[in-house]
């Protein structure tokens, strides 16, 4: 298993840290007093199917016919199975519509934050100019302000503009974090300068230092805040429910609410449009399981 | 060029300075495009929303200065109250308990166990998904009557199960519980990189000292893992006072603004009563609360969190 590898400093030996508190299999307790491997699985198997039992019921109820939904007791096998909740839902708002927003504000902010963000580091971490403290106190002065604070004067602007229910709108002001150009910094300040030395004898320009040392070996920090980027993006609710309007511009998570809105208590098409919601990250992150859960130790961020 | 043997003295001197200026050109293209959107689309937000809470402003109107009122207002807004309890009973109910069993399924992890990775899997998937699309799910299980809590309540004999998201007294436990289970996986997955970084010596040591199960936890396990337990704590706090989107779409803050966080009462008097001016000065309550219980957390963590 390769996931053992997580979250561990480099340094001091991997095997003496192989054995961490496993407190012996035969013998194999919680806190290594005796209790029983069975003590374990009483309480690892239970508390495990309670986690993904939401998940279970929505998939359940998405298929099921509208009156087999308020069953007494209820049934997790849908009978019969009801596939045409979901071109239902396609019908009764622009699901593909909302899909394709989605994708595209959270895919673009992404790629926007990532790129200035790696490029701003770059000049924070390794170039020198006048007011450099004075503008990077600034970014770190901001990290601490909650969205909250921003929203509002961001609202105003970008009604005053005429940007309300655009995809300006929607991409523009969440590209640009603070965070992410911090984030970056201080990795690329762990970066040895040795590497770039050698290049500048070589008479390389900043750009090609930038582009062939430093982001090639950024792998992991542009991976994690790209993920974490793209998926706080994709499921973000307050900020484009304020700065939309229209059905026309609406995410998936504003599509729902809409749905849940016109729908209240159609739960076979809500648990549908739930279910579509989830389907793509729940699908990516099985298969880069592996990344999500590095980017989470190295950065601290993904937590809600 | 004047004589030849000053000249020889200036020009390096002067091709550094040029150097070090087009240095400073080159870091400027870095940092612009950056820069730009940071400054419109925070920095001078930030400033602004300072201005704002001290005007009245419904975007009608042009705003007009109303100095402290806002603040007052809110001193004497019994809903802003209600708003402010409702929230730290929300962080006091979410947080311990998230951690706690984040610890535990951290540490039944952290052994070679079968399923290890299926058990992983399934405490951190609700992390990754939509919180609007599991809160729908979950206003379905809190359904009162067909609900799949109370049915299963039903069965085990509870005859008057509570109403949960229609009631009152159930309606922020009951988010309390979603955001629990929503949270768990995050925190676990610190607390497992945590664990893996306590060197197994230190263990080997303490049971050569006969130290039992429980004195191992309290003594090896409990000091080093302190400085995830904080990180882990102070990440939770700030998240978890700004919970929004389960009110949202679980109880719309209600019934009886009973589920009304700080977050959800800000979104209201902002962008449903439009009231600009008093939704900006809520705003900066919730970073004051935010910034001192951070600043508290640092400032105590000298007597508990051990680095080494």
């Amino acid at each position: 298993m390769t996931d053992r590898s997580e979250g561990r400093p480099a340094g001091a030996g991997a095997p003496a840290r192989r054995a961490a508190p496993r407190g012996g299999r035969r013998r194999g307790s919680l806190f290594g007093f005796g209790l029983g491997d069975w003590l374990l699985a009483a309480f690892l198997v239970p508390t495990a199917i309670l986690m993904l039992m939401p998940f279970v019921w929505m998939v359940s109820t998405s298929l099921k016919s509208a009156g087999a939904v308020f069953e007494y007791p209820p049934t997790f096998i849908p009978d019969p199975f009801r596939w045409d909740n979901y071109t239902r839902l396609f019908q009764v708002l622009p699901f593909a519509r909302f899909f394709l927003n989605s994708v595209f504000v959270a895919g673009t902010v992404t790629l926007l934050g990532v790129t200035t963000s790696a490029m701003a580091a770059y000049a924070f971490a390794r170039l020198r100019f006048p007011g450099r403290d004075a503008l990077f106190l600034g970014y770190l002065g901001t990290l601490m302000i909650p969205a909250q604070v921003v929203i509002i004067p961001n609202f105003i602007l970008l009604r005053t503009v005429g940007w309300i229910d655009t995809y300006q709108a929607l991409i523009l002001p969440a590209a640009f974090s603070a965070f992410g150009t911090f984030l970056l910094r201080q990795y690329f300040l762990t970066i040895p300068n040795e590497l770039e030395d050698a290049a500048v004898v070589d008479g390389a320009t900043h750009w090609q230092i930038f582009t062939r040392v430093i982001l090639p070996l950024s792998g992991p920090a542009l991976s994690a805040l790209a993920i974490f980027t793209f998926l706080f993006n994709w499921n973000s609710f307050l900020y484009p429910l304020v700065v939309t309007s229209s059905v026309r511009m609406s995410t998936l998570t504003v599509g729902l609410n809409t749905l849940q809105g016109q729908y209240n208590t159609a739960w076979t098409l809500l648990m549908a449009g739930s279910v579509l919601a989830l389907l793509p990250v729940l699908t990516v992150f099985m298969f880069a399981q592996r990344y999500f859960i590095k980017g989470i130790t190295m950065t601290g961020i993904g937590g809600r | 060029m004047a004589v030849d043997v000053r000249a020889r003295t200036i020009a390096p001197r002067h091709t550094i300075g040029r150097l070090r200026r087009r240095t400073a050109w080159t870091a400027y293209g870095f940092l612009l495009p950056n820069l730009l959107g940071f400054l419109v689309f925070t920095f001078f937000p930030v400033l602004a929303a300072l201005l704002i809470s001290f005007t009245s402003w419904d975007l009608l109107r042009p705003p007009t200065w109303v100095g402290l009122a806002n603040y007052q207002r809110l001193v004497e807004d019994p809903i802003f109250h209600r708003v402010l309890r409702n929230t730290v009973l929300y962080v006091l109910g979410t947080v311990p308990v998230q951690m706690l069993l984040a610890l535990l399924v951290a540490m039944a992890l952290n052994r070679r166990i079968p399923g290890r990775l299926f058990f992983r899997t399934a405490y951190f998937m609700p992390v990754v998904a939509s919180t609007v699309a599991v809160a729908l799910v979950w206003r379905w299980i809190f359904h009162a009557d067909f609900g799949l809590l109370n049915s299963a309540l039903y069965m085990l004999g509870v005859n008057d199960p509570p109403n949960w998201l229609s009631s009152t007294r159930w309606a922020l436990p009951a988010i309390v519980i979603m955001s629990i289970w929503q949270q768990i996986g995050f925190s676990m997955v610190l607390f497992l990189a945590g664990l893996q970084a306590v060197p197994a010596h230190l263990y080997e040591a303490a049971k050569i000292d006969g130290a039992n199960g429980w004195h191992r936890f309290r003594f090896v396990t409990v000091p080093m893992l302190s400085s995830t337990t904080f990180f882990v704590l102070v990440i939770s706090v700030i998240n978890s006072f700004q919970v929004f989107d389960q009110a949202f779409i679980m109880t719309e803050g209600g019934p009886a603004n009973a589920t009304n966080t700080l977050v959800f009462n800000i979104y209201r008097y902002a962008f449903q009563f439009f009231q600009m001016g008093y939704a900006t000065a809520m705003a900066w309550v919730l970073f004051a609360i935010i910034f001192v219980v951070t600043v508290v957390q640092f400032r105590y963590q000298r007597q508990w969190v051990h680095y080494d």
